[in-house]
């Protein structure tokens, strides 16, 4: 276990807003922030999706710092013209930036003045998705966390379950299903699709993580009452089976039940995930901190790939939530949280993993060495959950090793222009 | 506040970020918090280089804010000196570091690192990208570039090292030549085709900068005979400075287009002494005058990008292709004048705006057949259904071609007949649709055959058409919310849509009209129509306006 303090290779919790923004269908996202938060907005979804968005940034600017205006006369100013353009919009986030925090402006107050003067048409919540505060998927968290105060209190006597981490719309849909024929009458998501739909929460719900990010969202829930359950995330066969048996178990399903019903998927699972198993097993992987996804990750590669981790970095490690996947990590893998970016990357130098999952930054300048990568950013753009998805998920660390056995050039010299 | 959607310019440090990537041996440490990082991917994903920036980014935390961000700045900074051995080190602050106000500039002084720090001042709540990397690039001219002495403009030219250079560059001019940077649009080319220009008409480069160029070559910069601003944007406040400097002139005509391209020539020459040869070379003249390119005539064109790169645009666009310019416009506020200067050559507004929105209202009100813009303009285009090319920064990754590919000189003027002219539907198959509407394989569905696959049509009417390079990263996914900027009152809907008024049977006449001339055609009925008050669009009325706005 290291933990490391340096420069670090990551994006902010604002680039959260990207998928954010899709899950919750009327839901706006408005940064207040600097010209340098919109353009990683646009630079980071620029390379993958480019729509109308529901997201923009109030830049602040000279006259704003200078105090000639009032920042949060400002900020009411552009809120009143983004809601009267954007009449469709039920939810509005007020999202902070490294620059609206260290110049305090209170997001939070001006959450709950701008939510009275809009009553009845939109509800304006705040979080910070700052790169101070948060890093990269953190900015989910704090999202999520933000939404559990206002849920409406469950009082009802009959347990129900809670999935918790915003998922492709795909995925939720089959866990939705599945615990249908478990027999688990009551089942929310959180976040909701509308933000009308958001699920209630009391001492009944129990919750499962989708996510091994949410620790804030977590915290939140048990304030309120709700009881986490705890499994392995639910990547591959075996971490899906985990995490759904926890939920089973919890509501009391026959344990044949739970049998009979998980083992279509399951068997799918194994089936799908064998065809890349002979490209990775045996191969080493080394994981660079970006999405918290890579505890998780490197245990699905380790225990149903045969894949060996060499170095599993992560921004931060949620010790208590991923303790049933610390213990399945082979004893010799290197755990580091946070990151000095140039020691860590001599580290993998010297290793020379066969496979290194990194940023975006990283990549190419890696693959310019010879060392095969994979964008961890696809990790979280992906759908990867559950078991029908797990044949994707080893296929997405599987394609690049396939790539680099199809091309053919003659004594290949990386060209580093 | 400014509400912003997309921006064509990053914060200023980007700006720096891309003159230090673009050279060699400079390292450049910037006082930033983790996510500032995300800029590295500019250059490795959209550029597709295969180095990182040589960038240090303190990513400094809420937890330091209490405690000593000026020491992890040091840290930094003697960390990066030790690792990267550079010639030279810039060092800055980005938004959020300048509001802690740390002062990179007293702090690297103070600690005397064994080689030359150029401290940089980028007010991020004021300036722009662009602005950032030619302020970058004059302060490290300024303090790498000057041996000064008085009277430079005479001071010997032996100083190059003749192990670099052949023997006849001592007897031939020199030129610098500046301005191309990392990220830049075709710069890589451009460099290239201007170098074997120069090269044909008898004159020498001595430094190229920043691209390529390391410290020590910013040091030889006063040995050249004269300087050629390639540019502007990046380049015009250095080689204002080195004409005062060293008395050397500025070459400034911007080699875009066949006939800039001769105007350069003969610039160049002037400048240097020399009888330049006449060049007339390049297809694009006779691919223009060829008559299979009079369907070019009169397309109606809006132009935007940055200042240079428009201004360009729009003088091959009504010179060397024949089209109107009806609109020209730039993101970049510090070249509004020469823009300004432009629009009233073309007849147009001009039009200085770095809101996408405003862009976007412009060019639906104004209806053009064909855009000249950047990477947002080509989105705005994809949306409204009009063929458009890519001309300007910002650009993404697919602008950034394996092939040579320049903007610039003959081969240059080249590429853009061919990239403007791609997009459009070509002359007989114009014809050929407008003869033979119900054809089930001219629904709309179906798209020009020209532009494959890509150019399907979504059940919605809206989609990818005339895309010069192809979009396949890029999805259109317009229906999933409404637009942030609802058009005015009164002003058109948008395309695919027909209004209330028109008779059925008019209609039915409206679609036989093909896609990509549709929008106009109903504009123009709807506005004959509301001039004069009528109360429904017949059959009548649609042929009425066609005579009354024909051409």
């Amino acid at each position: 276990m290291l933990r490391e303090r340096g420069q670090r290779e990551v994006f902010c919790g604002l680039t959260g807003i990207i998928w954010l923004h899709r899950k919750i269908q009327d839901a706006f996202f408005l940064v207040v922030g600097s010209r340098t938060c919109a353009h990683l907005l646009q630079s980071a979804a620029g390379v993958m999706v480019f729509a109308e968005p529901r997201f923009g940034t109030a830049i602040i600017e000279e006259r704003d710092l200078a105090g000639m205006a009032d920042c949060n006369e400002e900020l009411d100013r552009v809120v009143d013209r983004l809601l009267t353009r954007r009449p469709d919009i039920k939810l509005l986030f007020l999202v902070g930036s490294c620059p609206s925090e260290v110049i305090k402006l209170d997001l939070s107050r001006a959450a709950a003045r701008l939510s009275l003067k809009h009553a009845g048409a939109t509800r304006i919540l705040n979080y910070s998705g700052s790169g101070i505060e948060t890093t990269f998927t953190e900015g989910e968290d704090a999202c999520l966390a933000a939404l559990v105060p206002d849920l409406v209190a469950d009082a009802s006597d009959t347990p129900s379950l809670m999935i918790v981490g915003a998922l492709p719309d795909v995925v939720e849909d089959q866990f939705l299903r599945l615990f249908a024929e478990l027999g688990i009458a009551t089942v929310h998501s959180l976040p909701a699709r509308r933000s009308g739909a958001m699920p209630p929460v009391g001492p009944n719900t129990r919750f499962l993580l989708a996510q091994p990010f949410l620790g804030e969202t977590a915290r939140a829930l048990e304030d309120r009452g709700a009881v986490r359950l705890d499994a392995l995330f639910p990547f591959g066969a075996e971490g899906t089976t985990s995490w759904l048996h926890a939920a089973a178990t919890a509501f009391g399903i026959d344990e044949m039940h739970f049998r009979r019903t998980v083992a279509p998927g399951r068997e799918r699972a194994k089936r799908a995930i064998a065809h890349s198993a002979e490209r990775l097993a045996g191969k080493r992987i080394t994981f660079l901190p970006d999405s918290q996804l890579e505890v998780p990750l490197a245990r699905f590669l380790a225990t149903e790939l045969g894949m060996t981790p060499v170095e599993v970095g992560t921004p931060y490690l949620h010790r208590r939530h991923l303790a049933q996947e610390l213990a399945l990590l082979p004893a010799e893998t290197l755990i580091a949280e946070g990151q000095d970016v140039d020691r860590q990357l001599d580290r993998v130098r010297a290793a020379r993993p066969d496979l290194t999952v990194c940023g975006l930054g990283l990549a190419n300048p890696l693959e310019a060495e010879g060392l095969t990568t994979k964008w961890a950013i696809e990790l979280v753009f992906s759908p990867i959950h559950g078991f029908d998805q797990a044949g994707d998920l080893a296929e997405l660390f599987a394609r690049p090793l396939r790539r680099r056995d199809v091309l053919h050039f003659p004594s290949v010299v990386a060209s580093c222009s | 506040m400014q509400l912003t959607v997309w921006t064509y310019e990053g914060p200023p440090h980007v700006g720096a970020m891309r003159i230090a990537t673009a050279m060699r041996h400079v390292h450049y440490v910037l006082h930033a918090p983790q996510g500032d990082t995300y800029a590295d991917l500019l250059f490795t994903m959209i550029e597709r280089r295969g180095k990182r920036p040589p960038v240090t980014y303190t990513t400094f935390q809420a937890r330091d804010l209490g405690k000593d961000t000026a020491e992890l700045f040091q840290t930094a900074a003697r960390d990066a000196y030790a690792r990267f051995a550079p010639q030279a080190m810039l060092v800055g602050a980005s938004c959020t570091a300048e509001l802690i106000q740390d002062d990179p500039a007293g702090l690297a002084e103070a600690m005397r690192l064994p080689c030359p720090v150029v401290a940089l001042e980028l007010p991020s709540y004021q300036r722009k990208e662009n602005w950032g990397a030619s302020e970058t690039f004059y302060q490290l001219v300024r303090k790498l570039g000057a041996p000064a002495k008085a009277g430079a403009q005479n001071n010997e030219r032996t100083a190059c090292d003749p192990a670099l250079l052949p023997s006849q560059e001592h007897e031939r001019p020199t030129a610098n030549i500046l301005g191309p940077t990392a990220l830049g649009f075709r710069h890589r080319d451009d460099v290239i085709e201007i170098t074997r220009l120069l090269d044909r008409i008898g004159v020498g480069v001595g430094v190229v900068a920043p691209l390529g160029a390391s410290p020590a070559d910013l040091a030889r910069l006063g040995e050249a005979d004269f300087n050629i601003c390639l540019y502007p944007e990046i380049a015009d406040t250095t080689c204002r400075w080195l004409e005062r400097q060293f008395g050397q002139k500025t070459v400034r005509t911007v080699p875009i287009g066949h006939a800039a391209t001769r105007d350069f020539i003969a610039e160049v020459a002037a400048v240097a002494g020399i009888d330049a040869p006449v060049l007339d070379e390049g297809n694009l003249s006779w691919w223009s005058r060829s008559v299979d390119s009079t369907y070019l005539t009169g397309k109606r064109v809006f132009i935007f990008g940055d200042a240079t790169h428009a201004i360009a645009a729009a003088r091959v666009a009504r010179d060397e292709l024949g089209f109107e310019v009806v609109g020209l416009g730039c993101y970049n506020r510090e070249f509004a004048r020469d823009l300004r200067d432009a629009a009233k050559r073309y007849g147009v507004e001009p039009f200085v705006t770095d809101d996408y929105l405003e862009v976007e209202a412009a060019i639906q009100a104004l209806q053009p057949e064909l855009v000249l813009g950047t990477q947002m303009e080509r989105h705005i285009a994809k949306r409204l259904r009009i063929p458009c090319a890519v001309i300007s920064a910002p650009v993404h990754v697919q602008d950034f071609p394996a092939r040579y590919s320049p903007q610039m000189g003959f081969e240059g003027a080249n590429v853009l007949f061919d990239t403007w002219v791609h997009p459009l539907v070509m002359g007989l198959e114009e014809h050929l649709l407008t003869m033979f509407r119900d054809d089930f394989e001219f629904s709309d569905a179906s798209g020009a055959s020209h532009l494959g696959h890509s150019s399907h049509l979504p059940g919605t009417g809206r989609g990818t058409v005339g895309e010069a390079d192809g979009g396949g990263a890029v999805t259109d996914d317009a229906a999933t919310g409404l637009p942030l900027h609802q058009p005015a009152a009164g002003s058109p809907p948008r395309s695919g849509e027909v209004q209330r008024g028109w008779t059925p049977d008019a209609e039915r006449e409206l679609l036989k009209i093909p896609f990509f001339v549709r929008g106009k055609a109903r504009r123009n009925t709807e506005r004959f129509a509301a001039e004069r008050e009528l109360a429904a669009i017949t059959l009548d009325t649609l042929y009425e306006a066609k005579a009354h706005y024909a051409r």
